[in-house]
């Protein structure tokens, strides 16, 4: 049994979330997905497991998708760190966000916020995806609305949007 | 009954949900999201065993533990809970016995989960064990203990209802066959996990629950039941919700549990359950054994149907006996079949207590039909489709067991799967190791007589006008993610003639809402929908009165659309919708109106017992085509493609139903293919999402979904059900595919690669048995 002496140590965390510089103190054993919501306010950032299960905390850290139930807080350690929260900016939505609102990529909107990012992160590295690649990518987010197939759709249109922006 | 409204156009509305940004930006606040700073952390304390009866809980080490606010146990709630009036057998926290692994016993509220994790370990169990029935059989032995002692043999129900003359039915068929069949025992798995926050003002004496409910007005009863306050004191509030499926039908132990532990502490807790806690609470489909016969003529018409269903409850009643009830029920209302005889048997044993899910009651016996009807055909050589054609259904006609059918678009569904698969060129000619398979499936649009019958009606929806010209519409009805509050908006905005960004929804808030019998069943589309049309129609009279005035005519002569008001072709004589609330205001302020809808009588069903169960005023109907290859190697199922097609009366929003056919066909592909419970004396294997296997991304096919509209009479703007109605296809017809690929029937679920490899196994045996014997003669 832990006693009060037995508590983790806690550190000051500096890193750039959803692109804004902050430093918060952080327990040395506190996961990402905790400090997100729990210090932060990002309520985006779900829990839809017991750990590594799911994809719902997906979240992009330095432009990749990890998954915050399984990342130390202080591993982020002057790391970029983004959020559904960080994805609209100026009063206007995000590509993957229009299309997943578009397309009805989302029902419940429980799994939306991680799928969206695991999305953006394929979308960064691979502008064009087929559908095999986006379905490999986002194997590990679980949905259990959609059947995935509007997912899919809002995925492509998000990379046709960019790719016409493009021009 | 009037005729219904139509929609002007269709495509309008395909719209998104008008929750759709706050879900993709991450606003949208779910039960955990809510401000829980100040509030102190709820936990369980599950019992360790499977049955056994409580000798001691003592929580006095526990309670002197700092930071332990709250502790409660059995002691602290006499009343029983659950969701039919007539079997309550459940207590928040157990009192006496224990009856599965898993059961929550003890509640802690502290201030930190760390803090209340220790306080449980501190709680001291005596328990004294029982032996304990994992399976329905060994539940049903003779010397079995009872689970419940007001039920012997541990049946929680039976049901024997028999319609027509079975058997001059079976002795006018060409061909008889029987065959049993086994579903394993699903779960929900909505993605977000149970969470439910409480808040008691001792101050003020009053209570307010935030929480996952799909039925608020279910869980304001029992939270005044089991807290013993008067339900005025008590505001349910429904914030985002993740997804239900059935799981949140019920009320749930936690829910009531929290509650309590806010009560003893005198404040506000928030309890988050793990996904374990989550399987544990389960209330989902069970484990369903099935013996199916049917007579059938040469020309495929079926004439005689004997079905038996066992279904393995779990430890309490929950929804057991209506889900008997459907198992039976729904045999009927999709084929025209003269006779059928129906037995079933909902058996408790010590699991966590099933429930509803999606396609309640209706999916297993489905499944066996569907096999067993196509196996059938297969030996007439006869074509599924046309097997299937023969027998269906022409509506309006009442089935044997009193059920009306007022639509029926399923021929329509059979065209349309048949064409878009290329059935006809395609079936047979597939190579070895591909095949293709058909099934139909059916639901009801809302249960015409709920479960909780006080007469009312069956939905309520209120409309409000203010000065600010927004149309604010007030309903109880749960938004899961199903996008019930958009068809809401829809409904009002298309009868008022007003865009969609005039009308708000404000859903599930006791303290603001009317009262409404929740998500479930596929109630709300037919049901609120309807009343919201109803609202509609009252407000659109008094807002054309008050426009007629202005403009000089009489009010039926006034029409708007595109937010105007208009005489005639509307050049002269237009008003801005602005303009007549103005008019409507002067005359009487601001406007609220109020608009219902009822089941009649007719269509609540037979008189014989539980013959309510089934009853609808809309049956959904669906009919799909799975084409799959399997590896006969590693026993592995791959599907490739899904063409379903569902008749859905008429879609009000045509994305969203495509959302809801999609979702279901693959909820079915789950249970078809990969999802199953399996405990080990009690202890769930399964209790995460790595173990229960529910498909990935990367399994999961492309489903192309057709829309049919029968147009139904009764339904608004003649619209049905579309979520639940195409699930129970998708197995058999998998099943179906999986004979047509590799000559094999399969009857148990799910069809993972090891049981199909028994099978392939037990086939190559037999063959090798057959060929030594005749080389042997």
């Amino acid at each position: 049994m832990q006693s009060k002496d037995s508590r983790p140590g806690k550190r000051v965390l500096a890193l750039t979330l959803n692109g804004r510089r902050r430093e918060d103190a952080v327990a040395d054993n506190e996961l990402l997905v905790d400090y997100l919501r729990e210090v932060a306010g990002l309520t985006g950032v779900k829990t839809g497991c017991d750990g590594g299960e799911c994809g719902a905390c997906t979240v992009l850290i330095d432009g990749e998708a990890a998954l915050s139930c399984l990342t130390l807080a202080a591993r982020c350690e002057g790391k970029s760190v983004e959020t559904i929260e960080g994805l609209a900016t100026q009063g206007r939505l995000g590509r993957l966000q229009r299309a997943f609102h578009e397309k009805l990529g989302t029902q419940c909107g429980y799994c939306t916020p991680g799928m969206i990012l695991a999305a953006e992160a394929l979308l960064r590295r691979n502008p064009d995806p087929s559908e095999h690649e986006i379905r490999t990518a986002l194997a590990g987010n679980l949905c259990r609305c959609t059947g995935y197939v509007k997912i899919v759709e809002s995925v492509r249109a998000a990379a046709a949007s960019a790719a016409e922006a493009a021009l | 009954m009037t005729a219904p409204l139509d929609l002007r156009e269709t495509e309008r509305w395909r719209v998104p949900l008008i929750d759709g940004i706050d879900k993709v930006t991450g606003r949208a606040r779910y039960t955990a999201d809510l401000d829980h700073a100040d509030a102190l952390v709820g936990r369980i304390l599950r019992s360790p065993v499977s049955h056994a009866e409580i000798v001691r809980v003592d929580v006095v080490a526990a309670c002197a533990l700092d930071g332990v606010v709250a502790i409660v146990t059995g002691e602290d709630c006499a009343q029983t809970y659950g969701v039919l009036p007539v079997a309550m057998n459940e207590y928040p926290l157990a009192r006496g016995r224990v009856r599965y692994r898993g059961e929550p016993i003890a509640a802690v509220a502290a201030i930190d989960a760390e803090t209340a994790a220790r306080a449980l370990e501190l709680i001291e169990l005596e328990l004294r064990e029982l032996p304990a029935y994992y399976t329905s059989e060994a539940a049903r032995a003779p010397d079995a203990v009872r689970l419940h002692d007001n039920k012997p043999g541990n049946l929680e129900r039976e049901v024997h209802h028999t319609f027509g003359d079975v058997a001059e039915g079976f002795a006018a068929a060409d061909l008889v066959r029987e065959a049993n069949f086994s579903c394993a025992e699903v779960n929900h798995a909505q993605i977000e996990p149970h969470a439910t926050l409480a808040e008691y003002d001792p101050l003020t004496g009053r209570l307010t629950v935030q929480s996952v409910s799909q039925v608020g007005y279910y869980l304001h009863l029992m939270l005044a039941r089991c807290l013993g306050m008067d339900a005025s004191r008590i505001r349910v509030i429904k914030p985002f919700i993740g997804g239900g499926f059935g799981s949140r039908v019920e009320v749930l132990n936690f829910e009531l549990a929290n509650a309590l532990l806010a009560r003893a502490a005198g404040g506000k807790v928030l309890m988050r359950l793990s996904r374990e806690e989550n399987f544990l609470t389960h209330r989902a489909r069970p484990q369903t054994d099935m013996r199916l016969k049917l007579g059938m003529r040469k020309d495929g018409r079926i004439t005689a149907c004997e079905c038996e269903v066992t279904q393995r409850g779990g430890a309490y009643a929950g929804y057991g006996i209506v889900t008997i009830l459907y198992a039976g029920a729904l045999l009927h209302g999709i084929y025209d079949i003269p006779a059928v005889k129906y037995d079933g048997y909902r058996v408790y044993s010590n699991l966590p207590p099933c429930g509803a899910m999606r396609g309640h009651g209706a999916v297993d016996s489905r499944h066996a039909f569907e096999c067993l009807m196509d196996r059938m055909a297969r030996e007439l050589k006869l074509d599924p489709f046309a097997v299937r054609r023969t027998n269906m259904l022409r509506a309006p006609t009442r089935t044997p067991n009193d059920l009306m059918v007022n639509s029926c678009g399923l021929a329509e569904c059979l065209d349309r799967v048949e064409q878009a698969s290329g059935w006809r060129e395609r079936i047979g000619r597939l190579p070895r190791g591909r095949g293709l398979g058909l099934a139909c499936s059916h639901y009801v649009s809302g249960a015409a007589k709920p479960i909780h019958w006080t007469g009312e009606p069956h939905a309520v929806v209120n409309l409000r006008l203010d000065f600010d010209g927004a149309v604010t519409a007030l309903t109880g009805a749960a938004d899961i993610g199903q996008g019930s509050s958009t068809m809401v908006a829809i409904a009002v905005a298309e009868t008022l003639g007003v865009p969609l960004d005039r009308v708000r929804v404000v859903s599930a808030d006791s303290a603001i809402t009317p009262k409404d019998n929740g998500a479930y069943s596929s109630r709300i589309t037919f049901m609120v929908g309807n009343a919201a049309i109803d609202a509609a129609k009252h407000l659109k009279s008094r807002l054309a009165a008050a426009a007629a005035r202005k403009l000089e005519a009489r009010s039926e002569d006034v029409e708007c659309a595109g937010d105007m008001f208009f005489v005639g072709s509307g050049e002269q004589s237009r008003l801005a919708f602005s303009e007549v609330v103005k008019a409507v205001l002067a005359e009487e302020g601001p406007v609220t109106v109020k608009g219902s809808f009822t089941c009649p009588p007719e269509a609540q069903g037979g008189k014989h017992r539980g013959g309510a169960v089934g009853s609808t005023m809309g049956f959904s109907y669906a009919a799909q085509v799975v084409e799959v290859s399997v590896d006969e190697e590693l026993g592995k199922i791959n599907v490739e493609k899904v063409w379903v097609a569902l008749d859905c009366g008429r879609a009000i929003n045509p994305l969203a139903v495509e959302g809801q056919i999609e979702g279901s066909v693959w909820m079915g592909m789950g249970q078809a293919l990969s999802e199953e419970t399996r405990y080990a004396e009690g202890l769930p294997l399964h209790a995460s999402l790595l173990e229960y296997r529910v498909p990935t991304m990367a399994e999961s096919p492309p489903i192309e979904a057709h829309i049919v509209e029968s147009r139904d009479p009764f339904g608004p703007f003649g619209a049905k059900e579309a979520s639940e109605g195409a699930l129970a296809g998708f197995a058999p017809a998998l099943t179906n595919a999986v004979a047509n690929a590799i000559g094999l029937d399969l009857d148990e679920l799910p069809l993972t690669p090891d049981r199909v490899m028994e099978s392939l196994i037990e086939r190559r045996r037999k063959a090798r048995r057959e060929a030594a014997r005749a080389g042997a003669s």
